[in-house]
C-alpha cells in the first residue's frame, strides 16, 4: 500500500478524475457566482460592473435582514428541538427498550425515508383551513373552538414548518446519536450503577460526557442543515404568509430568477455561506476546551 | 484480511453500481434544449405555454386542421407546457440561450418582456405584420393596451384574449336581503355589512393567490385619483406610500378586517375562490370576463348562468376617476422569438393565426380575443354579450395594479394581498413593502 501511495503517478491517476470532477461541478461554479457579487444584471439584459454596490445593498435590505431573522430564528429552535428529541429518543432505544427498540426505531425513522413535497402536501391538508376543513381544524372546531387560518399568520406559519421538520427528521437524529450510545463501554455504565449514580445523574455525568463527540457532530450536521432550509419552506408556504418565512435560501433562489438579478442573488448566496461558517466556528470554539479536557 | 477490509471488499461492487448508475443517470438527462422548454426546432413551429391555460393551445389545435392546414404543412405543431407559477422564471431561462419557442405566451410581468423586446428576442409583430399584410387585424382597442402595458410605441404581443374585469354578483343573494348592485365605494361597505349580518359570506377572493386583493387596491385607486394615478408612481412622480394611494390599500384593509373576505382567505387560491361564489356561499366575486367559461359551465355552476351579474368597479366618492373607465387586459397574450423568425414557415403560422384565431376561439371556446371578427357568431351567451357590451361601450382603458411594477415589485404585492384581505396588514403597511420592492428592482 506504501509504495503505491509513494508514487506521485499512482496518486495523480487516483485522484485526477475525481478532483478534475470536483473542479468542474464545484469549484468553478463556486468562483463564478463569487464573481458575480460584483455585477448586476442577468444573462438576458447583460451583465455592469458595479463594484461593492450589491453588498452596500444587502446590508440596507430590510428584506434580506428579515430573511436573515427568520433563517437564524428556525436553525436554532429547530436544532435544539430535533437534537434534543433525538437524544431523548436514542437514550429512550438504548436505556428502556433495549433489544426492543427495532420496531419503534423504524416507525419514528420513517417519516425521514418520505419525500418533503409529499410530507408537505400532508402537513396542508393536515392544517387546512379553507376550502375544506383539515383534521387539525376540525379537533378544535369539535371543542368549540374556531378554525384557525395556520398558513394565514406568520406565527402559526413558522410553528407548523418547525411541527414539519420535526417530525420528519428527529428519528434521522435518534438513530444518528443511538449509534454514539452504544459505543459507551458497558463497564463504565455499570461501575456508575456500583457507586450509586443513576436516572439523571447517570445520563448528566457519564453518558452525555461521553457521548459528547456525536452530539456536537449532529448538532453541527443539523445548524448547517436547517440555516440552508429550502424545500420545506417551498413546499408548505412558498415563503408566505408576505415573505413572513422566507429564508435567505428562498430569497436567494427569487431574487436569481424570478426578479433575474443574479449578482445580488450571488450575494445572498455569500451571506448565507459566511453565516453558516461563523455559526459551525462558533460551536467548534465553544466545545473544544471540553473535549481536550473530557 | 481484517474484518473492516471484508465488509469494505463486500462494499465495492455496491459502490461501483452506484458510480455507474450516477453516470448513466447524468448520461440520460437532457441532452439538447428540447426538453420541457420547447426550444427552435428546426422545420418545426413550437409553441409553449401555461399548463394551466388550454384555450390557446385548443385553438391552434383546431386551426391546424382547418384554416392552417397549409402552414402546418410546411411547419408542424409542436406544442409543450410549463405550469404558470414558474412561468417567468423558466421563460427568462430559456430566453438567456436563445431558445424561445417560436410562439410563446408572454411574460406574466411586462417588465421582464421590456428586457425580452430590449434584448432583441421578441419579434416586433407592427413591422411583421405589416409586411404579411394583415396589420388591420387587431382590434386598436387590444393594440393600444397592449402597447401601454409595455411601454413601447410598437405592437410586441398578440391579443389572444381580451378581458373587462369587475365585480360579478349572485343576484339572489342579492334580492333576499335587499341589496342592489352598488354604484359607489360607500354602497358596496353598506351591502359587505348588511350580508355579513345576516351570516352571508360577503366577498370570494383568493388570498392566497394576492392578485384578486390586489386589483381591489388598483381599481380604488383609479376611481379616486384617476386613470393615470398609476403611471405617476411608474415615472416616479409620485409613491405608493403618498396618503391619497395608501387611503386605497387602507380602504381594502378596513374591509378585510370586517371579516368580508371569509375566515380563512389567506389560504383560499383561486379554484377554491371561484368554488365559493358557483356554489352560492359568496355574494360578490371580483374577476376578470375570462371566468366567463367557469360561469358558462353547468357542472361547475351550481347557482345558474342567469344568476350571475355584473357591474363594474364603484365609483369612490368624490373621486377623479370615472365608472366608465374600465380595468381591461389582454390576459397572457402571446410573443413571437425574433430569434428564430423565418417568413416562409413562422410567418405562415402567424399570418393564418392573426386571420383566423378570433373567430375560432369566440365560436369554440366563447373567449372574447383582440383579433378583429369576419364571421362573428350570431347566438353569444348572454354573459358573453355583456362582456362584449362593456367593452364597446367604455371610454378608457385601465390598467391593473402591479402592470407597471418590477417582477420584484409584483411579487411582493401579490404575497401580501392576502394579509390586506384577512387585515393582517394595514393599508400603510403594504404600500411600504410594495414600493420597497419597486425601488430596489
Amino acid at each position: 500500500m506504501d509504495k503505491v501511495l509513494g508514487d506521485k503517478r499512482a496518486i495523480l491517476v487516483l485522484l485526477g478524475p475525481a478532483l478534475l470532477l470536483y473542479t468542474a461541478i464545484m469549484l468553478v461554479p463556486i468562483f463564478w457566482s463569487l464573481g458575480y457579487t460584483v455585477f448586476d444584471g442577468n444573462p438576458i439584459v447583460g451583465f455592469t460592473f458595479t463594484g461593492f454596490d450589491n453588498f452596500a445593498r444587502f446590508f440596507q435590505d430590510p428584506t434580506a435582514w428579515n430573511a436573515v431573522w427568520f433563517t437564524v430564528r428556525y436553525a436554532l429552535v429547530l436544532t435544539v428541538l430535533q437534537v434534543s428529541f433525538g437524544y431523548l429518543l436514542a437514550l429512550l432505544y438504548v436505556f428502556w427498550l433495549k433489544r426492543a427498540s427495532g420496531a419503534i426505531r423504524t416507525i419514528v425513522f420513517f417519516p425521514v425515508v418520505l419525500p418533503t413535497v409529499a410530507v408537505a402536501l400532508l402537513f396542508q391538508k393536515l392544517f387546512e383551513a379553507a376550502p375544506s376543513t383539515g383534521p387539525v381544524n376540525s379537533v378544535l372546531n369539535l371543542f368549540g373552538q374556531d378554525s384557525v387560518d395556520w398558513f394565514g399568520f406568520p406565527t402559526s406559519s413558522f410553528w407548523v414548518i418547525i411541527l414539519l421538520d420535526l417530525w420528519r427528521s428527529m428519528g434521522f437524529y435518534a438513530v444518528l446519536l443511538y449509534a454514539g450510545l452504544i459505543d459507551i463501554p458497558e463497564d463504565i455504565l455499570e461501575s456508575a450503577r456500583l457507586d450509586g449514580a443513576g436516572g439523571w445523574r447517570l445520563v448528566r455525568t457519564i453518558v452525555i460526557p461521553l457521548s459528547l463527540p456525536v452530539l456536537l457532530s449532529s448538532i453541527i450536521f443539523s445548524i448547517n442543515g436547517t440555516l440552508k432550509v429550502f424545500d420545506t419552506v417551498v413546499a408548505l408556504t412558498n415563503g408566505g404568509p408576505g415573505n413572513a418565512t422566507t429564508p435567505l435560501t428562498v430569497y436567494m433562489f427569487r431574487t436569481s430568477f424570478a426578479y433575474g438579478d443574479y449578482g445580488y442573488g450571488s450575494t445572498i448566496a455569500l451571506a448565507l455561506t459566511v453565516l453558516c461558517l461563523l455559526v459551525t466556528l462558533a460551536i467548534f470554539r465553544s466545545t473544544r476546551r471540553d473535549l481536550t479536557k473530557g | 484480511m481484517t474484518t473492516a477490509s471484508r465488509r469494505l471488499a463486500r462494499l465495492l461492487p455496491l459502490t461501483a453500481a452506484l458510480g455507474v448508475g450516477a453516470v448513466l443517470l447524468t448520461a440520460c438527462g437532457p441532452a439538447d434544449t428540447g426538453g420541457s422548454g420547447g426550444g427552435n426546432q428546426e422545420g418545426k413551429f413550437t409553441y409553449l405555454g401555461q399548463t394551466e391555460n388550454t384555450t390557446i393551445l385548443n385553438t391552434l389545435e383546431t386551426l391546424k386542421g382547418d384554416q392552417c392546414a397549409a402552414a402546418e404543412e410546411g411547419a408542424p405543431l409542436t406544442a409543450d407546457s410549463i405550469p404558470g407559477t414558474t412561468w417567468d422564471q423558466q421563460l427568462q431561462l430559456v430566453a438567456s440561450q436563445d431558445s424561445l419557442s417560436n410562439l410563446s405566451m408572454a411574460a406574466g410581468t411586462p417588465s421582464l418582456m421590456q428586457d425580452f423586446i430590449d434584448a432583441g428576442q421578441v419579434l416586433n409583430l407592427s413591422d411583421a405584420l405589416e409586411d404579411l399584410g394583415v396589420a388591420d387585424k387587431i382590434l386598436p382597442a387590444a393594440e393600444s393596451t397592449i402597447k401601454s402595458l409595455y411601454g413601447e410605441g410598437d405592437l410586441y404581443a398578440l391579443p389572444t384574449e381580451l378581458n373587462i374585469e369587475g365585480f360579478w354578483y349572485n343576484k339572489q343573494l342579492l334580492a333576499d336581503n335587499g341589496i342592489e348592485a352598488p354604484a359607489t365605494w360607500g354602497d358596496l361597505i353598506a351591502a359587505s355589512d348588511k350580508l355579513l349580518a345576516a351570516g352571508i359570506q360577503p366577498f370570494s377572493a383568493a388570498g392566497k393567490d394576492g392578485w384578486p386583493v390586489t386589483r381591489l387596491v388598483g381599481d380604488y385607486i383609479a376611481r379616486d385619483l384617476g386613470a393615470d394615478a398609476l403611471d405617476q408612481v411608474a415615472s416616479g412622480d409620485a409613491k405608493l406610500t403618498d396618503p391619497e394611494y395608501v387611503a386605497a390599500a387602507d380602504a381594502v384593509a378596513e374591509l378585510g378586517a370586517t371579516g368580508a373576505f371569509g375566515d380563512a382567505v389567506g389560504s383560499v387560491d383561486y379554484n377554491a375562490a371561484m368554488n365559493t361564489f358557483l356554489t352560492g356561499k359568496a355574494a360578490f366575486f371580483y374577476m376578470g370576463s375570462w371566468a366567463l367559461a367557469n360561469f358558462n359551465d353547468e357542472e361547475q355552476n351550481e347557482i345558474g348562468v342567469d344568476n350571475v351579474g355584473f357591474f363594474p368597479f364603484p365609483a369612490v366618492e368624490g373621486g377623479a376617476g370615472s365608472i366608465d373607465e374600465t380595468p381591461a387586459n389582454v390576459g397572457i397574450p402571446v410573443m413571437v422569438s425574433a430569434k428564430n423568425y423565418d417568413e416562409e414557415t413562422t410567418g405562415a403560422w402567424l399570418k393564418c393565426i392573426v386571420e383566423n384565431y378570433g373567430d375560432t376561439v369566440l365560436a369554440e371556446s366563447g373567449v372574447v380575443s383582440g383579433f378583429a371578427l369576419d364571421n362573428p357568431p350570431t347566438d353569444l351567451p348572454e354573459t358573453t354579450q355583456t362582456v362584449q357590451d362593456v367593452i364597446s361601450n367604455a371610454t378608457a382603458g385601465v390598467l391593473w395594479f402591479e402592470a407597471k411594477f418590477t417582477s420584484q415589485g409584483t411579487t411582493v404585492s401579490q404575497q401580501n394581498g392576502g394579509g390586506l384581505a384577512n387585515g393582517t396588514l394595514t393599508g400603510a403597511d403594504f404600500m411600504k413593502l410594495v414600493q420597497d420592492a419597486n425601488d430596489a428592482g
